[in-house]
């Protein structure tokens, strides 16, 4: 990239990006594979399929594949070896799909993971499940037995294609050498156009043996693949009528927006509506928090004037978003009085949940600057909204209700101010990675994001583990962006291993530990709902290690010693227990640029996560703290 | 609920068949019956549907049909606007006293007798569920020994065709 990425968003400027794209317009079932003009690839005869795999790879514009080579595999890490694309070579195959996730969610490029056979498959599922929930652009290239094999229970077999047909967004079998570069282009063109996802690319050892020609572009063949990116017009116009009609209008905004690069198409309609925008989990960053007219967060964790907007809007304007449980609590009683202008990308989505009253299918990017378009036409012809009233109520429930966390009674440092001097610290050109948990929510809501492609998690899988790796990634495709993961110890002992990996390939991310010792969400639904009864939540030994303990008079034996076992993965390991200390230890790490960097922040088991909708329970019921009801008033809207 | 026949293309390819059940059980949806043959196009198959299913359910059945990558048009034939065949092969026991009585049904339901032996006969029919479903009503007090009974198959009446010049109106994609 020749943009420094920390003052431009990941797509602009990318040219590899934006020839993607154009081939995203210009396909329609059968057709060319168009790829940047600059370097024309030569054809080569008599090659082996592993070279015409790697020369595939490079066609297409692959900068660096995570992975790990094994049997099958073999073949294709003999011309890997010799080649321009680089390989990370991860610890844990799991590492590799979260790794090309990261990437792609920070570049907005397709990142590429590659695996063995069987195991080293097998473990590519959850990543591709992962990438699968939240549409993540990723292409997973795994060996396979020889043909001659496939079907006996051969050493290492798996029928990764038959287990990852309902985690992907599809998946191919190669049988001929001939085809690899077809597959390949078609799996990258699957994976980055349309509503993204992953794609896996099995190849049988034999076939990459085998002595094949190389031509580039191949012809993609996918006669039935036709995503509608351009939305239709009627829709456009009537959704338009509906906004300028409404008088407690929201746009909720999902990750399909961050996908769409329609940041500034989104800015736009917001300054044009004056509508308040709410941004979900996978969208936080496509609207600034700074502004005025973001409210921040729905869903179980959003904040009470998120929740609530939504809950008493009239007209829903939802844009790459999808309804999902975590957002709309119990869906009867979900925004019972609004009519929903519905758009998306995968027309699957669209009345999935809720019933869509002006369904639109298209790209949030040409959509959301239809929109923008049409509405001024309406405010052209006088039909412009007056939302004086609906502001007044949303800054009252502001004022009353802000996002808050209230220092632990025993002393122990505070998990939010932890995150909250961390995002005030590295502020919002970083890039934040997190796991899954408390940590990931609290992530979510105390850093401030204002730029897309800085917040980084795995939303719809809730895939614990995944923020080092992840961060391992984005860093990878971002090098002169400060990535922080933000992790649990839970999290960060499913998959630390990769730091080992970002020590010795010279990928210096930084990682907030948020350690409480326990599995703190689980925790926190045991308080709340199993009488705190806390079977298998506490990560420590009984009576020793982080929450209170760690302010006995005698020492806390810590299993693990997080200092001692980053030093030991090569990272530097540094450890803060109280509050004076949090800024200066996150300005050390700030510091440390020529590797990874550590921080145990030892902090309170009894944080909780508020706001809070219980699962299934309607958003009218939201808490704003634990035992505490929001008051809407009388008369309100 | 009510009774929808998908008359789906996909392209001739190892998986899809998988695909496509998975994507059923995995959403939820219930499949009555389903029948895989060649098409006119050797690169094309046609997949038959019947699912028993509301209308909104029905929706998003075929939507997410649409999303899998080989497939190519999805059809509804309903009622009065397609033929939609089953073909069921039925092994009654006829002893000599009830044989007349086996194959005076079998005429009335333009069965015909594919094998016969001292003690059974074996019966093909072709029709509507509803047309196998009172034939097999009728045998029942005589005895079926086996059966085996294939998925509906259907085709749209009329000179259109589903992928030729003049198709039929594929269901919609957008909502």
């Amino acid at each position: 990239m020749t943009t420094t990425p920390s003052e431009r968003a990941p797509h602009e400027g990318a040219a590899a990006d934006a020839a993607t794209r154009e081939a995203a317009a210009a396909l329609s079932g059968v057709e060319t594979a168009t790829r940047p003009a600059a370097e024309p690839v030569s054809p080569a005869t008599g090659i082996t399929g592993a070279q015409s795999l790697v020369r595939s790879l490079e066609a297409v514009g692959v900068e660096v594949i995570f992975g790990i080579p094994g049997g099958a595999i073999l073949p294709a890490y003999d011309p890997l070896f010799d080649s321009k694309v680089r390989h990370v070579l991860v610890r844990h195959e799991q590492g590799a799909g979260h790794a090309a996730t990261g990437y792609a969610q920070a570049t907005g490029k397709v990142g590429v993971c590659m695996a063995t056979s069987g195991p080293g498959a097998t473990n590519l599922v959850t990543p591709l499940a992962d990438a699968h929930m939240d549409s993540v652009p990723m292409v997973a290239i795994t060996g396979q037995v020889p043909s001659h094999a496939i079907g006996t229970d051969a050493f290492q077999e798996a029928d990764i294609r038959g287990i990852t047909m309902p985690v992907t967004k599809h998946n191919f079998l190669v049988t001929d050498a001939a085809e690899i570069p077809q597959r390949i282009a078609e799996a990258f063109h699957l994976a980055s156009t349309g509503r993204p996802g992953p794609v896996l690319v099995d190849i049988p050892k034999d076939v990459l043996q085998a002595t094949t020609d190389f031509v580039w572009p191949p012809r993609l063949d996918l006669p039935g693949y036709k995503p509608t990116t351009r939305p239709h017009g009627k829709q456009i116009r009537e959704a338009a009528a509906l906004i300028a009609a409404a008088r407690r209008p929201v746009l909720y905004v999902g990750g399909g927006v961050l996908k769409a690069h329609a940041s500034a198409e989104l800015a736009e309609l917001a300054d044009l509506t004056g509508a308040p925008v709410v941004t979900t989990l996978m969208a936080r960053g496509a609207f600034p928090d700074s502004h005025r007219q973001n409210l921040g967060m729905p869903g179980m964790h959003g904040n009470v004037t998120a929740v609530t907007a939504l809950q008493k809007a009239d007209v829903l304007v939802a844009l790459g978003a999808r309804f999902d449980d975590r957002v709309t609590g119990d869906l009867a009683s979900f925004a019972p009085g609004a009519l929903v202008v519905h758009a998306d990308i995968d027309p699957a989505e669209i009345g999935k949940n809720r019933r869509a009253d002006v369904p639109i299918v298209g790209d949030a990017k040409e959509t959301i600057a239809a929109l923008t378009e049409a509405l001024r036409g309406e405010h052209e012809a006088g039909r412009t909204p007056d939302l004086t009233a609906w502001w007044t109520q949303l800054d009252d429930w502001r004022r009353r209700y802000p996002l808050g966390y209230d220092w632990p009674e025993d002393g122990t440092l505070s998990p939010q101010y932890v995150i909250e001097r961390l995002g005030a610290i590295a502020g919002p050109d970083a890039v934040y990675a997190a796991g899954v948990g408390q940590h990931q929510m609290w992530a979510a809501q105390f850093v401030k994001y204002e730029k897309p492609g800085t917040w980084l998690n795995s939303g719809g899988l809730g895939t614990m583990g995944y923020a080092v790796p992840a961060a391992m990634g984005a860093k990878y495709g971002r090098p002169d962006t400060t990535v922080w993961a933000i992790d649990g110890d839970g999290c960060f002992q499913m998959t630390n291993q990769e730091l080992a990996t970002c020590a010795i390939e010279g990928i210096p991310i930084k990682v907030a530990l948020i350690n409480n010792g326990n599995l703190g969400m689980v925790r926190q639904w045991q308080t709340l709902f199993y009488e705190g009864r806390y079977s298998n939540t506490k990560l420590q030994a009984r009576g020793t290690g982080g929450g209170h303990d760690s302010t006995a008079a005698h020492a806390p034996v810590r299993i693990p010693d997080f200092v001692a076992l980053a030093e030991a993965l090569g990272c530097v390991g540094l450890r803060c227990e109280s509050k004076d200390d949090v800024d200066a230890v996150i300005e050390k790490a700030m510091a440390i640029n020529d590797a990874p960097v550590v921080i145990d922040f030892v902090v309170g088991h009894d944080a909780m996560v508020w706001p809070m909708v219980a699962a299934g329970a309607s958003n009218d019921d939201i808490l704003a703290a634990r035992d505490v009801r929001p008051v809407f008033g009388e008369g309100q809207v | 609920m009510s009774r929808h026949t998908l008359s789906v293309l996909v392209e001739n390819k190892s998986g899809v068949l998988a695909r496509v059940s998975a994507l059923f059980s995995r959403r939820g949806f219930n499949i009555e019956s389903l029948a895989v043959g060649p098409t006119e196009n050797p690169d094309l198959s046609r997949m038959t549907i019947v699912v028993d299913a509301d209308s909104a359910p029905l929706e998003q059945i075929t939507k997410q049909l649409n999303k899998l990558i080989e497939i190519i048009k999805i059809v509804e034939l309903d009622g009065g606007a397609a033929v939609q065949r089953e073909l069921l092969l039925v092994k009654v026991r006829a002893p000599l006293a009830d044989r007349t009585q086996v194959l005076q049904t079998a005429e009335l339901f333009r069965a015909r007798v594919v094998d016969v032996n001292p003690e059974t006969v074996t019966l093909e029919a072709t029709g509507t569920p509803d047309k196998l479903q009172a034939l097999l009503a009728t045998l029942a007090p005589l005895g079926i020994k086996e059966m085996a009974q294939s998925g509906t198959v259907a085709l749209g009446r009329g000179p259109r065709s589903m992928s030729g010049a003049g198709t039929l109106r594929p269901v919609e994609r957008t909502a």
